[in-house]
């Protein structure tokens, strides 16, 4: 095991506990995009780089993974969804630079991500705008307006879409037909690459690939990953933990 | 007033911070002003959301951006960008709507902005300003181009008579003096009751008020409005807006809250599409009773 896929569990756990504690839902879009978030974090991004989590509902994730990073304490993530908390259910700003604005409305991120992108081209800053989305968040049409705007630039941009095929009340495929992300992207102008979410020697070796303008990558994932209940189950979109099942879950995730 | 908006933006596109984003709108007035800010000057296309996403991202960037369509595609169609990426982070994003009000005239509904500052006021940190005079554009531009909180620019058409001589400006300025009831108007639309009223008696002749930045609050107001109200005990509010959240409502809710009072209070408020056909900004001020005539009427 990689010392990077070992920080990957050990921080599976600990956003599963702090979930478990929470009782809050929204643990199976976390456990989609926590091996991207990691590898982005830990791997890829470098300090001239932001981050924008467009799909605001991995907020837990996104803690997590800046808990790993020693910017948020135990402490911290044990306020996570309480009364006072800084560590809302959906990320709210104005403490930490990782998370420079309050998301979780759909469709926002990306527009957000290239106003950060055109102030660094106009600039002449160095460094990338790296934007997490949701797979059924391209239903909003503000993501295509963004994602012209982006191609048509250049702007220093690159966007990954958590492809766990499941949305709020239904599949992706079921609720808005068969989204061919790769050909759609592609048609925008913008280089689009496939790889395994999952893999972060894969997704590390793709997002390290530093190229200009526009990138983006169809990270393939499952909801729920990594705890066999939850995988591809469209009620961990919502359901908390009860305490069997959290103990399921660790022993499942540790024996990885 | 657009053309002397982009002569003002001109002014201050020198400032590196500066960068200017519009909605594909602009064609035979912004030219100036693209040349000028260079590839600070941005058609950001018909895609307003994303525009206003755009903004915040550039303002969260310590860059100061303008963002610029007809009223109603600048704060009713990204309003949820509004609220949630400007307001909500309290980023200096300035809003630029051009056609306040009817102004649009007969382009229909669609390019009507009635209700735009009674719905950004309910947003965090949002503050309005609406120019009653082509001579307080630059003012304004200046005051807010380096503003760090959201705000939005109502812009609208200057008629006021040719010998009439703009105050300096300010939030509150009295234009008339008189003896009579206290009006008050909101931004361009006191233009064109400045003649009729100004050519009453003094007995009867109102002192009339123009307002241009919103919201506001007591202390904000200058003492001698509350002088002329307390004195006359007649308020008229005449605004190019709808009823909920107005200038009208807002003062009429300051005079109960600070325990004063007056006689007569009436409120002249865009209606709508009362007689349901179109025509000039002229035209709709007369079919829901913002005209001058209506204003005397409300006077008598």
């Amino acid at each position: 095991m990689t010392e990077l896929d070992s920080q990957v569990k050990e921080t599976k756990l600990r956003l599963l506990r702090m979930h478990y504690e929470s009782r809050c839902g929204h643990i199976g879009g976390n456990l989609s995009c926590l091996d991207i978030l990691m590898t982005l974090f830990h791997a890829v991004m470098q300090d001239s780089d932001e981050f924008v989590l467009s799909k605001g509902h991995a907020a837990g994730a996104l803690y997590s993974t800046l808990w790993s990073l020693g910017l948020l304490s135990d402490d911290d993530l044990t306020t996570f969804h309480k009364d006072g908390t800084r560590l809302a259910g959906h990320p709210s700003p104005a403490h930490l630079p990782q998370i420079p604005f309050a998301t979780g409305s759909l469709g926002h991120g990306l527009g957000l991500s290239c106003g950060l992108a055109l102030a660094r081209q106009l600039r002449g800053e160095p460094g990338r705008v790296y934007c997490l989305l949701s797979d059924g968040e391209w239903q909003e049409g503000s993501n295509w307006e963004a994602l012209i705007f982006a191609a048509h630039r250049k702007l220093p941009l690159t966007l990954i879409v958590d492809r766990n095929r499941l949305q709020g009340f239904g599949s992706t495929s079921e609720i808005a037909g068969p989204c061919k992300f790769v050909d759609q992207f592609t048609a925008f102008g913008v280089q689009t690459i496939e790889v395994d979410g999952h893999d972060t020697a894969a997704l590390r070796s793709a997002l390290c690939e530093r190229a200009d303008g526009v990138r983006a990558f169809i990270a393939n994932t499952n909801k729920g990953n990594g705890v066999s209940f939850m995988q591809d189950q469209m009620q961990w979109h919502y359901l908390p933990l009860n305490a069997t099942q959290y103990e399921q879950a660790l022993q499942e995730v540790a024996a990885t | 007033m657009r053309d002397v908006f982009t002569k003002s933006l001109v002014g201050v596109a020198s400032d590196p911070l500066f960068v200017f984003l519009t909605g594909d709108l602009g064609f035979s007035a912004l030219e100036p002003l693209r040349d000028a800010a260079g590839d600070r000057f941005i058609n950001a296309g018909v895609a307003e959301q994303n525009m206003v996403s755009v903004a915040a991202g550039l303002a969260r960037s310590g860059l100061r951006p303008w963002a610029y369509s007809i009223a109603p595609f600048i704060y009713a169609r990204p309003f949820e960008q509004v609220r949630n990426d400007v307001c909500l982070h309290n980023l200096g994003v300035r809003l630029v709507g051009n056609g306040g009000g009817y102004g649009y005239g007969v382009m229909g509904g669609t390019h009507h902005a009635l209700e735009d500052y009674g719905s950004l006021l309910c947003l965090q940190n949002m503050r309005v300003i609406i120019p009653a005079f082509d001579a307080d554009v630059e003012a304004v531009v200046n005051q807010i181009s380096t503003y760090e909180r959201p705000v939005y620019l109502r812009l609208g058409r200057d008629e006021k008579p040719a010998d009439f001589e703009t105050p300096p400006y300010a939030p509150w300025r009295r234009v008339i003096d008189g003896r009579g009831p206290t009006v008050v108007a909101v931004g361009p639309l006191i233009g064109p009751y400045l003649e009729p009223l100004r050519a009453l008696p003094e007995a009867s002749r109102p002192r009339v008020w123009v307002v241009t930045e919103l919201p506001f609050d007591a202390g904000s107001i200058p003492a001698e409005f509350w002088s002329d109200l307390s004195d006359s005990r007649h308020l008229v509010v005449a605004e190019e807006h709808v009823q909920q959240g107005s200038a009208g409502q807002s003062l009429a809710y300051l005079l109960a809250a600070s325990g004063r009072r007056v006689d007569r209070f009436s409120h002249l408020y865009a209606r709508g599409y009362v007689s349901g056909r179109y025509g000039s900004q002229a035209y709709h001020r007369k079919d829901c009773g913002l005209d001058a005539a209506s204003l005397l009427d409300a006077l008598a």
